[in-house]
């Protein structure tokens, strides 16, 4: 009988979480569909507007994912996000770029492209390892900015003219320096095209197919690859989803717990609180490194200028949107800041200048004031339509304080996850009636590792 | 038994001075190869005192721009991340009354607001210099430190105060906001193109004996630091409120209990942290020559290096920790390209932590 209610408790919430998820995109999908249609974009731009929001969600998401790992479940601050990213993506970049390039290119070491992707998540979980081994013993504040200068020290060094081109073992290779250097052909393109690196040469039987299909509907080709790399994006994050619930859920994440909330008694307890710490570090290295390969190691054209440390803030405005500590908040987060933050004032602005018909923007701030005197807004609302690049940051700040001043925990920060295996309000395992009103509290908030206290 | 429980005490004693052991070879190699360079004349020495010169510089730039850092990290208990942004509003608001002072009668009051970064009135035209344009200058200075002043107690009220006993990392990210917020809002007035400052020419001396020449701008901007490091340092020592201050950075509780007014401390430290960053600002524009919205952002992790090395909570540390982290990156161009100078300043702090986590100055929190 405890067993039957303990399923439906558990699918109740696996499905809330799920419901959660499903329901903050299709509020997402509704306000770009409704962006689009007022815009009057053709049904083609508004498949690929979602296709974007889609990708740019669950890129972020798996970086968030990670970062959880690190943070969230182990506190452990690491501000040099990008600069794992980079290390990650300029390794599988390396690896995998073909030996003879052409005269613009980097030559790399042509390997395949799945041993690419292992090397760049062992390089990032190394140069995790280089980081944490000696830095852990740090305070929560010093370890950040050792990452942070970690992150910036690798920026330097793939921007650098030194690195542009080496030789290692006689194989001439390099990082491009601030050129930047070549991403692999993305593979699904092989579903479509019978040469990935090249579609003039043809169509696959299936692109053949599938093109017409959504060509009928005014969705044109490339629109089509990006929706079927997406779909391969949101593959991932649900393996990063499921991977981190298993780690949370067992004896090891449990550990992690307990260092979060007080290492000194994960100490006493006997737990080299070290090692759990530094594993944690790399796993988690190791994912913000395969997180990067799939985002941007997917673009045609790797640089420096993708691992700015303002991604790594991005990242964490995310996670804290959605709450620190809980899986299905990093990913709500990641939907939210994409959909809300990211994208959402690039296109309130188009809409405003599209319908308020403004002539033309003034090109200066002291202009756009100049209005104001004879009480004129309209060249300063203009000019904040122009500007709105700089406004969405200061948007961006503006939300993380109050955030941080409302609600430190998050959208989803509320919920509770023990650090122990046996729920200790437990009474008697064979459905005893009487049922203390701390278990049902506890039940209830307990979604993270609901099936703790149902064994 | 006995063998087995040396080996082991062995190896934790070496363990512990592990770090340390291998950064004093490191340093003897290093030292080893300076002299090496400068007997084989691969390196000439006028190049070398080149390079602490321009180091020294930059080390009193970081420096003082690291007071105001200090001060808060120590007395609030977070690193304020937003304090790189403190440096460009201040430099800002400081120009811009410059800029108006040097330039008005001759160019558009506009044109003189956005000073170079768009419209007409560049450095090179408008001429502001120490020596072309003093009284602009000095104003300039004083209305950048006023500004900044007054801006960072707003940001106190209106933000971090009501959070004062949130936790560090509450903080931290808190700061990053405002950051966020500073350096887009100067980005949204100004744009976000680097604007030349000051006038091409400026009167340059020969240092006598060692022949590497000084500008006037280095020269105004070392006797500014020198200045306020000097009154900063009689304020802490000498005053009530120095020493009030000192007794918050050590306990903040026990200080409390003492009597001391904590937030009028807060409100000290902040119009003193404020004042000296808006002058490292001004100056650091003034001396650099250039300014761009993100100029203090990209100073930030040089100046927390910096502050770190010193060890959080001094400002003689901080200044100190400036001058390590100018002169390593200056002088670190006898081995390595000049793309990785601020690696290696980076390098040089993270290195320091492992052997020292509580910086150079452990245990000296002089606020």
């Amino acid at each position: 009988m405890t067993r039957n209610r303990a399923d439906d408790l558990r699918a109740r919430i696996g499905d809330t979480d799920l419901v959660l998820v499903l329901g903050v995109m299709i509020a997402m999908y509704a306000m770009f569909t409704a962006f689009g249609l007022l815009l009057g974009l053709g049904f083609g731009s508004i498949v690929s507007t979602l296709q974007q929001i889609t990708f740019l969600t669950a890129a972020y998401a798996l970086i968030v994912l990670a970062l959880n790992l690190q943070w969230g479940y182990a506190g452990l601050l690491n501000i040099g996000v990008a600069g794992f990213m980079a290390v990650g993506v300029y390794t599988m970049a390396i690896l995998t770029a073909s030996p003879d390039p052409g005269p613009t290119g980097v030559p790399g070491f042509g390997l395949p492209l799945l041993v690419g992707i292992l090397g760049g998540m062992l390089a990032a979980a190394l140069f995790g390892g280089l980081v944490a081994l000696p830095a852990i013993r740090l305070r929560a504040d010093y370890l950040a900015i050792v990452t942070l200068a970690f992150g910036e020290i690798i920026r330097i060094a793939v921007n650098s003219q030194t690195f542009q081109s080496v030789s290692v073992l006689g194989f001439e290779t390099g990082t491009g320096g601030s050129r930047g250097i070549q991403g692999p052909t993305n593979p699904v393109r092989a579903l479509y095209y019978t040469d990935p690196s090249n579609p003039a040469l043809g169509r696959t039987e299936i692109g053949g197919v599938i093109f017409d299909a959504f060509g009928a509907l005014g969705v044109e080709e490339p629109v089509v690859v990006d929706l079927t790399y997406t779909l391969v994006l949101l593959g991932f994050v649900v393996l990063f989803y499921v991977l981190l619930t298993r780690i949370v859920k067992s004896p090891f994440g449990r550990v992690l717990k307990a260092i979060r909330e007080d290492e000194l008694v994960a100490k006493s307890l006997g737990k080299h609180t070290s090692r759990f710490k530094i594993i944690t570090f790399m796993t988690g290295c190791a994912l913000m490194g395969l997180g990067g390969i799939l985002w941007q190691g997917s673009q045609s054209l790797v640089t420096p200028d993708q691992f700015d440390p303002l991604l790594t803030f991005y990242v964490f405005i995310a996670l804290i949107i959605g709450g620190s500590g809980s899986n299905t908040g990093g990913v709500i987060g990641a939907a939210l800041f994409v959909g809300l933050l990211f994208q959402g004032p690039v296109f309130a602005s188009r809409l405003v200048s599209n319908f308020a018909g403004f002539e033309s923007a003034p090109n200066t701030f002291p202009d756009a004031v100049a209005g104001l005197g004879s009480l004129d807004v309209q060249p300063l609302v203009a000019y904040s339509l122009s500007e709105i690049q700089s406004l969405r940051f200061v948007l961006v700040g503006v939300v993380l304080i109050l955030v941080m001043a409302k609600r430190p925990q998050g959208v989803l920060g509320h919920r509770k996850s023990p650090a122990v295996g046996v729920d200790p309000y437990r009474r008697d395992p064979d459905g005893d009636e009487t049922e203390s009103p701390t278990d049902r509290g506890n039940a209830n908030e307990a979604t993270e590792n609901d099936d703790i206290f149902f064994k | 038994m006995n063998i087995a429980t040396l080996l082991a005490g062995g190896r934790t004693r070496l363990g512990s001075h592990f770090f340390e052991l291998l950064v004093g070879v490191g340093l003897a190699v290093l030292l080893f190869d300076l002299l090496r360079r400068l007997v084989t004349d691969a390196l000439r020495v006028f190049d070398l005192l080149l390079f602490v010169k321009e180091g020294i510089v930059l080390g009193l730039v970081i420096g003082l721009a690291g007071i105001g850092l200090a001060l808060t990290y120590s007395i609030l208990h977070f690193p304020n991340f937003a304090h790189g942004d403190y440096i460009t509003m201040g430099a800002f608001a400081g120009w811009v009354v410059s800029y108006v002072i040097a330039g008005l009668g001759s160019f558009d009051l506009r044109d003189l607001f956005l000073i170079g970064v768009r419209g007409d009135a560049g450095g090179v035209v408008v001429g502001t210099s120490v020596v072309q344009t003093p009284v602009a200058i000095v104003t300039g200075l004083l209305v950048a430190i006023a500004f900044t002043i007054l801006a960072t107690i707003l940001i106190d009220r209106v933000i971090y105060r009501p959070m004062r006993d949130e936790g560090v990392i509450t903080l931290l990210i808190t700061s990053v906001g405002v950051a966020l917020i500073l350096r887009y809002s100067i980005a949204f007035v100004w744009g976000q193109e680097t604007t030349t400052l000051t006038a091409n020419s400026r009167p340059q001396f020969t240092a006598p004996g060692i022949g590497v020449q000084v500008s006037t701008h280095e020269l105004t901007l070392v006797a500014c630091t020198l200045v306020l490091i000097a009154g900063i340092h009689y304020m802490i020592q000498q005053t009530k409120l120095g020493t009030a201050m000192r007794a918050m950075a050590d306990n903040p509780d026990l200080a409390a209990i003492t009597g001391i007014p904590t937030e009028r401390v807060v409100l000290a430290t902040w119009i003193i942290a404020g004042g000296a960053t808006g002058a490292a600002g001004y100056l650091v524009g003034l001396e650099t020559g250039i300014l761009a919205f993100n100029t203090g952002w990209t100073l930030l992790l040089l100046i927390f290096a910096a502050v770190i090395l010193g060890g959080v909570g001094s400002i003689y540390g901080a200044i100190f920790g400036g001058l390590v982290i100018g002169i390593v990156s200056n002088v670190a161009l006898v081995w390595i390209p000049s793309d990785f100078t601020t690696a290696a300043a980076f390098l040089v702090m993270i290195v320091v932590l492992l052997v020292k986590p509580k910086g150079l100055f452990e245990g000296v929190t002089t606020a």
